[in-house]
């Protein structure tokens, strides 16, 4: 498998992101985002970071930047692409992903580990877990609060498209355990199709030992 | 041609910035704020003398960059100098 990974000015969890994919035997390059061309690749990261400042909206002017044209493209053809947290927010803001994420409910930057749960293990990203896994991952975002209207949630909720949520080490999904405010306590969804994925927990701040927990790393073992 | 764009959060879109300064403002003594909503606005000079093509540029505009339409409503209008 072959994975390019996007870089925007102010991403900075690109490297992390290359040395994951890459312990798992995935050859990653990384693409400026100025580039006009994608190298072939069957899965695409966007990384997290502050592309761009967050001016206007985070992942606003990321989602206009040239590369993305061709980011746009390779998922449309089902090509796999993953965004995580900023990537997230870019996938929101390019609508690969519906939906949007706002400023967290109580207004502040929040960084720490927390637990989800894997509600659908049928994807390309989670397959290698257990349906209703806990995993601990780290959060590091201002703007996760996943929000959209009741048609789109429900219509996330009968296409099995919210994957993951926020709970407590039980699994238990309550509105304590919400770090951010987010709607159904949702961490991570996927579009209809199947192919794209966005979440707001770092994977790759999970996926070594000395980082303090390997939980993350079942997102880059499940990727074919 | 100066413009100005004004961006506000649609209605039943939580708001905990504007909620926040709400409640600040209320401590200050303005204790009788019904509702604040925060928004963001552009002023933008373009070269264009037709007042209408100018507006439905800045339109377009909102549609693709400066708005999210699942969240944010926007209204544009021409300001006079």
């Amino acid at each position: 498998m072959k994975a390019s990974v996007i870089v925007f000015p102010g991403s900075n969890c690109d490297r992390d992101i290359k040395i994951s994919l890459e312990k798992f035997g995935i050859k990653t390059s990384m693409i400026w985002h100025a580039d006009a061309k994608l190298p072939k690749s069957d899965l695409v990261v966007l990384p997290g970071g502050f592309s761009y400042g967050d001016y206007l909206r985070c992942g606003s002017i990321a989602s206009k930047s040239r590369i993305m044209k061709e980011v746009i493209t390779h998922s449309k053809k089902g090509g796999l692409v993953m965004g995580i947290c900023n990537g997230f927010q870019v996938l929101v803001e390019t609508q690969l992903l519906p939906g949007v994420l706002i400023r967290n409910i109580n207004l502040k930057f929040i960084c720490k580990n927390i637990t989800v749960k894997v509600t659908n293990n049928k994807t390309n990203f989670t397959s290698k877990t257990n349906r209703n896994t806990v995993l601990e991952i780290p959060i590091a975002h201002n703007e996760g609060n996943y929000f959209a209207n009741k048609d789109l949630i429900n219509e996330l909720e009968d296409n099995n498209q919210i994957v993951l949520q926020y709970c407590d080490s039980a699994g238990n999904i309550t509105e304590q355990c919400n770090p951010n405010g987010s709607i159904k306590n949702i961490a991570g969804i996927i579009n209809k199709k199947g192919n794209v994925f966005g979440l707001m927990p770092h994977p790759e701040r999970a996926s070594d030992k000395l980082l303090g927990g390997m939980d993350g790393s079942i997102i880059f073992k499940s990727l074919k | 041609m100066k413009l100005q764009v004004i961006v506000t959060l649609k209605k039943d879109v939580l708001d905990p910035q504007g909620s926040a300064i709400k409640s600040s403002l209320s401590n200050m003594g303005f204790k009788n704020i019904e509702s604040l909503r925060q928004g963001k606005t552009f002023e933008i000079i373009v070269k264009e003398k037709d007042e209408k093509v100018a507006l439905s540029k800045a339109k377009e505009m909102c549609e693709k960059l400066l708005a999210n339409l699942t969240i944010e409503d926007y209204s544009v209008r021409t300001i006079k100098e």
